[in-house]
């Protein structure tokens, strides 16, 4: 995605694990959990919540700071663990307040930056992808896995035709056009209800 | 161009599949129809977000594997995260602690050796160990006593020691009483009076049933006293009465005080009275006296292991085992007085008068 990183704030380390996840690289992601989820378990326990709720601030955190990098336009402008610590203090500050629970910011003392903005692109693009969500649900099957096929495996039309039985490739390239429409159609549809 | 062929060809021109020549056309015809120029880039963005789709729930899915891995390989991951709270608090407050503990520790040893503690320690170990040597000594007394028992046995008639116990006049005349216990098995009975004179007497009546014993002084160098300045009292007394006596517990005479504490005696014996006065081996035949200087019984024993149970013969008893002595029998007449001299002194006067009636008895 061409990231384009560049900050003297933030360490070597800290751009791996950042490019890393922009690449959805499975080691970036447990150095993550290594490094700084018992620090947000911390946070979270201290402030009348559970492990398990710990547990999803940070997988929603550890999101967050994905759709940030896959902004593009990402500047780490301080440590990751600072990024991660602010970004899951707010979730968790927003869901205490959903629940009209006690915040004891017992961790004053720990730096936070403002990640407001990031949170609302998060909140967004979260938006967007359940729309997508609901559209491929909706559109149903088999035409999920042909749209699937096509544009996120590349598989080419001959491979689909011969997947889904189609007696010719003209056949199969219909029917996904088809499909494809139909997804469109509900994708702005249910965007404007 | 239909609407499929055109997405068709915009698949192939975004998947970058057309060759140069292929693009110029596509290019210039997307150009030229501003129509076909929109609906490509439409179809653009709502690929790119298709495929954003789909890698976010990609990422999603790793995110969790990886969280669900990181809870399995970090098992403690709960009590390590729960530990900083307790390590903080103990490295915040490990200084103050400490001197507290120190500051506690100093304060109580130093009352404790303030106050003496340590010393009491000592004077009670003493003590403890001196009691020990006590024991001792008694376990060797014991010893020399079952020596000396051995050596009676052995020479049979030896005259080895002698008693000491109390009596006291009831008839001027050289009558004395005391108990029986004190001259049984006596070769000879000597009475020394508080002045020191000393004066040989005989027994002349014993009643083991009531432990009473007369003797009659039959020393030629007795003086017969003025008649006793007590009188004796047949009826019984009334509990908590305050009582006296006088006795030789050891060379001296030696005054106790007390009162009546039970109308009987030693298991429930109705001719003696429980009082509470310390008597001790000694103490066996003295009178016993009331405040208005009556004789209202003589001391015989003690119960052990009881403080302060002491036993008297009521003066009832006596005065009915006196009766019993045929008259005819005795060298001079025995008359018990009727009047009484005390009553109404104080105790000191009483005491004073009264020792000149009350005898050391020396049993050989």
């Amino acid at each position: 995605m061409g990231n384009k990183i560049s900050n003297a704030a933030a360490s070597e380390a800290d751009l791996k694990t950042v490019n890393g996840i922009a690449l959805g690289d499975a080691a970036a992601l447990e150095t993550l959990y290594r490094d700084y989820f018992p620090m947000v378990l911390n946070m979270v326990i201290q402030n009348s919540g559970t492990e398990d709720e710990a547990k999803d601030v940070f997988q929603e955190g550890v999101i967050v700071l994905y759709d940030r990098i896959k902004q593009g336009d990402f500047e780490l402008s301080s440590r990751l663990k600072t990024y991660i610590y602010s970004v899951c203090r707010r979730l968790w500050l927003k869901q205490l307040g959903g629940q009209g629970r006690m915040f004891y910011d017992v961790e004053h003392y720990a730096e936070t930056i403002p990640v407001e903005d990031d949170l609302a692109r998060h909140k967004e693009r979260d938006d967007q992808m359940m729309l997508m969500e609901q559209a491929l649900e909706e559109l149903g099957e088999p035409c999920r896995t042909i749209i699937q096929d096509f544009y996120m495996r590349n598989l080419s039309m001959q491979e689909i035709c011969e997947k889904f039985g189609y007696t010719n490739a003209d056949n199969a390239k219909t029917q996904k056009y088809k499909c494809l429409q139909r997804l469109k159609k509900l994708f702005f549809t249910v965007r404007l209800t | 161009m239909n609407e499929q062929e055109f997405i068709t060809q915009a698949d192939r021109y975004l998947g970058g599949e057309m060759d140069v020549a292929e693009r110029e056309v596509f290019e210039r015809y997307c150009r030229e129809n501003p129509a076909a120029a929109e609906q490509l880039e439409q179809h653009r963005l709502f690929l790119q977000q298709l495929r954003d789709h789909a890698q976010r729930a990609a990422f999603k899915k790793a995110v969790a594997s990886v969280a669900v891995s990181y809870r399995h390989s970090a098992a403690g991951s709960n009590e390590n995260a729960r530990k900083p709270l307790i390590v903080t608090l103990w490295n915040k407050y490990k200084i103050n602690s400490l001197v507290a503990a120190s500051v506690a520790i100093i304060a109580v040893f130093s009352t404790l050796w303030l106050s003496g503690y340590y010393k009491t320690i000592q004077t009670t170990t003493s003590n403890y160990s001196a009691l020990r040597r006590d024991m001792n000594n008694v376990k060797k007394n014991v010893n020399a006593q079952n020596a000396v028992i051995r050596n009676i046995n052995e020479q049979k008639g030896d005259p080895a020691g002698h008693f000491g116990a109390t009596g006291f006049i009831i008839s001027s005349n050289g009558y004395v009483v005391t108990n029986y216990h004190v001259v049984k098995d006596a070769d000879s009975v000597h009475l020394e009076n508080t002045k020191g004179e000393s004066f040989r007497a005989e027994i002349i009546y014993t009643d083991p049933a009531n432990d009473l014993a007369m003797l009659y002084i039959s020393d030629s160098t007795f003086k017969a006293p003025k008649s006793t300045p007590y009188t004796f009292k047949a009826t019984a007394s009334e509990l908590g009465e305050d009582v006296f006596t006088i006795g030789f517990p050891r060379d001296d005479v030696v005054y106790g005080q007390g009162y009546l504490s039970s109308q009987t005696g030693y298991g429930g014996d109705t001719t003696a009275y429980q009082i509470s006065i310390p008597v001790n081996p000694g103490n066996s035949g003295g009178p016993v006296l009331d405040s208005k200087g009556n004789v209202i019984g003589i001391i015989s024993g003690k119960q052990t292991g009881i403080d302060g149970a002491s036993f008297a013969i009521k003066s009832e008893a006596m005065l009915k085992s006196i009766s019993a002595i045929s008259m005819d029998s005795l060298e001079n007449k025995l008359t018990i007085n009727k009047k009484n001299a005390l009553s109404g002194l104080k105790r000191t006067e009483q005491v004073k008068k009264l020792q000149d009636y009350v005898y050391m008895v020396k049993v050989f």
